[in-house]
């Protein structure tokens, strides 16, 4: 209590308790659509040894289809669909076309070639759609606030994005343990050989695994296109976050993924609302405010930096 | 020097550097100048990355951290003497400056002081790691200068001069590229000499085979630092010219699409080739002019051009002209 009230005191009116949670739920919810980001990223790094920065493509992708989708019937459960379908099949073509070629070279080609894959999709994409941003709306019933316990007001869709997260995370924690796809994918990472060998076939495989990250990079993309706007280049600043979760949680460990997501996200959004409120504590306002936010735009990734410099592997990362 | 095929494609290269331009002033064209210009200035960056990606095996996707370094030092140096208002008055009085002299060296320190960083924690990793905490790094300089609303924030900065040489009316388009010119000139001889010398053996030895190099005594970690402090310094100048030849610096310098690009100078012209990172970046200076003009998805054909180069032919063009790589002897 006397923390709490020494806290009203100090820090002013700004950071009541109801304030503080929401922040919270932003940051988490933040957080778990970047998991749904990563994940992929971080399987299709651990089964395949790809590192695909196309990634973002895909997810640009997936709210592009749900975009048109939702114009054209009008339903959004219609969208995500879409999206996730969209962005697998999109992801399975490109990983027959070029994704497969690059397997075997070193990093440097698979960055370039990927990169390239950027290029075209994003030129591609303003050539069809046009430079303007889409809009994708959330269905009345769900865009409007709910009460939640202690006074908390919370749109029901930000929640419902959480629970989508939850699913996609138990829903690939079951898949990989639990089913023989799982065991094969798991075999896929460790030695390639021995299971080609064993008759399970590997470049099938692949594709699905590929189909799988890439629906959910798509999926990402419709649920966040959704809040905000759905237009080219959006997929880039995601992904560059889903490089920093997967190096702070460790490469190709999806439970390293989950929880780097998160912690990036509630980093990211509790550091640029509280970050300029502490500086005001000892600074002048415009002073505070400026240097707050531009310190907490680089939070996350000086969080990386010493995750890195305790544990180059990452937090769930296998040594060498 | 021995005459093979390679040379005469430098020689090549080098003489249509110094002609072109030249022609363009006979014939009054000052935008060739511009574009030329431009051209050597990426040129200048691809080879400050070429050391760090082509000898020593680095592939770092944050090099635009350094290009936008060297961007800013310029045009905060350039705002503080335009305004007058002096960068520090404690504890020394320091102000702003439009002498490219004094410009260019604090640009390539400040560069290094970065890369040291960078490099020190990035070069703990290795791999795919290593491409992500680069291309990590170059986010967190993004952010700051989009943020940091002192030097113009989002909007840039604008320089109304161009900075001053002795001697030279860097105002006239030929002049200011005479002087990019040379800087590249010197650049690519320093790194030829860095290639043969045994610091560049030590650094190539470094990308083959880490083991060895610390059997033999050697630490390759701190070999790779140091190439990689040259090459962000290198990349750093350019950015200085850079700024000076739009006279405006602004958060897209560090964007992560300009360290993609400046990877992409190279691999169109061959990785590890002396030429290479030149020969791209005409090209790829070229192909905006040209297909710029045609169609504004002009990203598109290099994107196809690109994905074609990767999968198919991997020495880039100086590789497809000239054949492979002499072996050392």
């Amino acid at each position: 209590m006397g923390a709490a009230n020494s806290c009203t005191q100090t820090c002013g009116v700004f950071m009541s308790f109801a304030l503080f949670a929401e922040q919270v739920l932003n940051g988490l919810q933040s957080g778990i659509m970047l998991f749904v980001m990563a994940a992929g990223l971080t399987l299709i790094f651990g089964v395949m040894g790809l590192i695909n920065l196309a990634h973002g493509s895909l997810y640009m992708v997936g709210a592009f289809a749900a975009a048109a989708a939702a114009a054209w019937t009008g339903s959004f459960l219609l969208a995500l669909v879409a999206a996730l379908t969209g962005a697998a099949l999109v992801g399975m073509f490109v990983e027959m076309l070029v994704i497969r070629r690059l397997y075997d070279r070193d990093h440097l080609d698979q960055v370039l070639a990927t990169f390239a894959l950027i290029l075209i999709f994003s030129e591609g994409t303003r050539f069809f759609f046009g430079s303007f941003p889409l809009f994708l709306d959330v269905p009345k019933v769900i865009a409007g606030p709910i009460n939640l316990p202690i006074g908390i007001e919370y749109p029901v869709y930000r929640l419902i994005i959480i629970g989508v997260g939850l699913c996609v995370a138990l829903g690939l924690w079951l898949l990989i343990s639990k089913t023989r796809l799982g065991v094969q994918i798991r075999a896929g990472k460790n030695d390639r050989e021995m299971i080609a060998a064993l008759g399970v076939n590997i470049s099938a495989l692949y594709t699905f695994v590929f189909a799988i990250g890439a629906g959910l990079a798509g999926l990402a993309g419709a649920l966040v296109g959704a809040i905000q706007s759905v237009q080219v280049g959006m997929g880039e600043p995601v992904l560059i976050l889903a490089f920093v979760v997967i190096v702070i949680g460790g490469i190709g460990s999806i439970k390293g993924a989950f929880i780097g997501a998160i912690l990036v996200g509630l980093t990211d959004t509790l550091g640029g609302i509280f970050l300029p409120e502490l500086f005001k504590l000892f600074m002048e306002g415009s002073i505070a405010t400026s240097l707050g936010s531009a310190l907490a735009s680089m939070l996350i990734y000086i969080l990386m930096a010493v995750i890195l410099v305790c544990r180059p592997q990452g937090l769930f990362g296998v040594q060498g | 020097m021995i005459l093979t095929r390679e040379n005469i494609l430098n020689f090549v290269i080098t003489a249509g550097l110094i002609l072109v331009p030249i022609y363009a002033v006979i014939v009054e064209e000052p935008f060739t100048i511009t574009l030329a210009t431009r051209a050597v200035i990426f040129s200048l960056a691809a080879v400050g990355l070429n050391i760090a990606l082509g000898l020593g095996g680095m592939v770092s996707l944050g090099h635009a951290v350094f290009f936008g370094l060297g961007g800013y030092t310029m045009g905060i140096l350039a705002f503080h003497a335009q305004s007058y208002i002096p960068l520090f008055e404690w504890p020394i009085l320091i102000e702003g400056t439009k002498q490219m002299l004094v410009v260019w060296p604090l640009a390539m320190i400040i560069s290094a002081i970065a890369a040291f960083v960078i490099g020190l924690l990035s070069l703990r990793t290795g791999g795919v790691y290593f491409i992500m905490i680069t291309l990590a790094f170059g986010q967190m300089f993004f952010f700051f200068s989009i943020s940091w609303s002192a030097y113009g924030g989002e909007d840039g900065l604008s320089i109304y001069v161009r900075n001053q040489f002795p001697l030279v009316n860097t105002l006239v388009p030929i002049q200011f590229y005479a002087i990019c010119l040379a800087i590249l000139m010197l650049a690519l001889w320093i790194n030829a000499r860095l290639a043969k010398s045994s610091f560049g053996l030590a650094l190539s030895a470094a990308r083959q085979n880490t083991e060895r190099v610390r059997n033999v005594g050697l630490d390759p970690t701190s070999i790779k630092l140091v190439a990689f402090v040259i090459s962000g310094a290198i990349t750093g100048l350019a950015g200085a010219l850079f700024a000076d030849l739009n006279r405006f610096v602004s958060p897209t310098m560090f964007s992560w699409q300009l360290s993609g690009e400046i990877m992409v100078f190279i691999i169109i012209g061959g990785i590890g080739r002396l030429y290479g990172p030149v020969l791209g970046a005409i090209i790829f200076v070229t192909l905006e002019h040209f297909l710029g003009g045609i169609s504004e998805y002009w990203l598109v054909f290099l994107g196809l051009l690109l994905l074609l180069i990767v999968l198919f032919s991997r020495g880039g063009l100086v590789g497809l002209l000239v054949g492979r790589e002499r072996v050392h002897e």
